[in-house]
């Protein structure tokens, strides 16, 4: 039953703004285990996808293809096509340096670099572009002000980023990640190590960036899905089961195994 | 269920008693070495130790030529062995994880790490000292750089792997290059563990003798060219403890003295850094 209806659910994935990243045919492998199957994904730009789904179901796996960060392991591998903007990221002679510049990610545990606050922002900067030290301080400070770190930190840029709280850690992360001015934002579970205030702060920053940012993220729990995103992708296994307004899905979802799964009958 | 207890209660003072004891019996031994150290070499220790030569037998000097010796070769051999050994550790941590050279040149490392000292010393006596017919400074600092090398390498490989892969990730994320990320993020979030591993590696080469009898040999006199042989305090110690003159036996004992203090103050920076890192 649920296999027949799949192809139908996947064709009638309608977007709502013009795509801004399209996946095609995506496969991916750890070694020879295979971790995505046949993957195909609309997202739309200037919103924010949510994917979901149990542990091992490989969304993560999803995020980690589209800035190519798996490329550091030379056990993984991705088969089929990812257009971002219309041009394949996947190709081999796709620029790496101009990707990740485009498509910024943040991870599960905040990750500063062992420098100051202000050095964690312009570090990054500082490689794409040359700026004069009163630019650099603007670019900063824009960042921070962006990721609502600002105010917080203005007084201490030359303090060690370690010696932030971790929620503010996170938002230095991303912060870091704005100051490149990037058009998509991967998310990777951004909030599970946070506490439920600087949870609340980084999903107001999200609604924030949402306007001028596409913005894809992983989220374990579905409550945050249903707060932040606009559209929703269910992964079971390996596959996109479902994919569809938030509102659709959690209220009204088409297939079994996400009625199931948002129902917590498992995961 | 009693009995049980009691047992359990028994063997558990036992077991804590051996330890104990056997850790007592470690101790003993260090406090000795420590307390005759310090009783024989404190009265040796003076004004002069660090002002005046080594002298002839008979006569009062102190041991100024073997320190700066010492000090000059320590410093060359960290001079050459810090740089590569660090090259070397960053190649077998952030470029050679998944290569079959990178493991071998691991194992080789591990070869090298135990190769006894003398080995060494006779190695670089093939090397330089027979080739240039004689013995000299250079090849104590490359005979001390070759046992400092594989220590280095070893530190700073542990303390790169000990950067989380997700601080990698975070910063390629960013569309850094590699060598960026590694020179300016990998290296400054293992700059003490690097450090640390370059201070114990000091410390294992201050007191080096076999290497440096093949190679410095000594120099009852001054002499700051490190082309000729060189003084240096391990060789001194050995060849005025051997000697049957009381001054030079407590210029031997004052020598062995610093060493120990110097060793010491070594491992005392070193706890202090790892404090300071864990914070």
């Amino acid at each position: 039953m649920i296999e027949l209806m799949e192809p139908q659910v996947r064709s009638s994935q309608q977007v709502d703004g013009p795509t801004k990243i399209e996946v095609r045919n995506l496969d991916f492998f750890y070694g020879k285990s295979q971790a995505l199957k046949e993957v195909e994904l609309h997202v739309p730009v200037h919103a924010v996808t949510a994917i979901i789904g149990p542990s091992g179901c490989g969304k993560s796996t999803l995020l980690r293809t589209l800035n190519r960060i798996y490329e550091i392991y030379p056990d993984q591998r991705a088969a089929g096509e990812i257009l971002i903007d219309g041009s394949d990221i996947l190709d081999r002679r796709f620029p790496l340096s101009d990707l990740r510049r485009r498509v910024g990610m943040v991870f599960q545990k905040p990750t500063p670099f062992a420098t100051s606050i202000r050095n964690n922002v312009s570090f990054a900067l500082s490689y794409y572009e040359r700026l004069s030290k009163s630019q650099m301080s603007d670019r900063v400070e824009a960042a921070l002000r962006q990721a609502a770190l600002w105010d917080e930190v203005k007084d201490k840029l030359g303090a060690s980023a370690l010696s932030l709280s971790g929620g503010q850690q996170q938002r230095l992360c991303i912060a870091r990640t704005l100051a490149v001015k990037p058009d998509v934002i991967l998310l990777d579970e951004p909030t599970s190590a946070l506490d439920p205030i600087s949870t609340a702060r980084i999903e107001e920053l999200i609604h924030e960036l949402r306007t001028s940012f596409t913005i894809v993220i992983v989220t374990h729990n579905m409550q945050q899905a249903a707060r932040v995103s606009q559209r929703t992708a269910f992964f079971h296994l390996g596959e996109l089961i479902e994919v569809g307004h938030t509102a659709q899905i959690f209220t009204n979802p088409r297939v079994q195994r996400t009625q199931d799964y948002i129902t917590g009958r498992y995961g | 269920m009693r009995a049980v207890l009691v047992r359990r209660r028994i063997v558990d003072a036992i077991a804590f008693l051996f330890a104990i004891a056997a850790t007592l019996f470690g101790l003993f031994w260090l406090f000795w070495i420590l307390w005759t150290t310090l009783a024989n070499g404190f009265g040796a220790l003076n004004l002069a130790l660090f002002t005046e030569m080594t002298p002839p037998p008979g006569s009062s000097g102190g041991l100024l030529n073997a320190f700066y010796g010492s000090i000059v070769m320590i410093g060359l051999a960290v001079f050459i062995g810090a740089p590569l050994g660090v090259a070397a550790g960053t190649y077998l941590a952030e470029h050679g994880r998944y290569s079959r050279l990178a493991s071998i040149v691991s194992f080789l490392n591990d070869v090298l790490l135990s190769a006894p000292s003398i080995v060494i010393g006779l190695f670089v006596y093939e090397l330089v000292v027979r080739t240039s017919g004689h013995f000299s400074g250079y090849a104590g600092a490359l005979a001390l750089a070759m046992i400092l090398l594989p220590i280095i390498v070893r530190t700073s490989d542990e303390a790169l792997r000990l950067v989380p892969d997700q601080m990698r990730e975070a910063a390629f994320a960013l569309g850094i290059p590699r060598w960026r990320v590694t020179a300016q993020i990998l290296y400054k979030a293992a700059m003490t563990a690097i450090l640390t591993g370059v201070l114990l590696g000091v410390a294992r080469i201050a007191g080096e003798t076999a290497p440096l009898l093949f190679t410095a040999l000594n120099n009852q006199f001054w002499s700051s060219s490190l082309s000729a042989p060189l003084a240096n305090v391990p060789v001194v110690i050995f060849q005025y403890a051997m000697s049957p003159y009381d001054e030079w036996h407590a210029l031997a004992w004052a020598g062995a003295l610093v060493l120990t203090l110097f060793v010491l103050g070594l491992n005392l920076v070193v706890r202090l850094l790892a404090r300071r890192a864990s914070k």
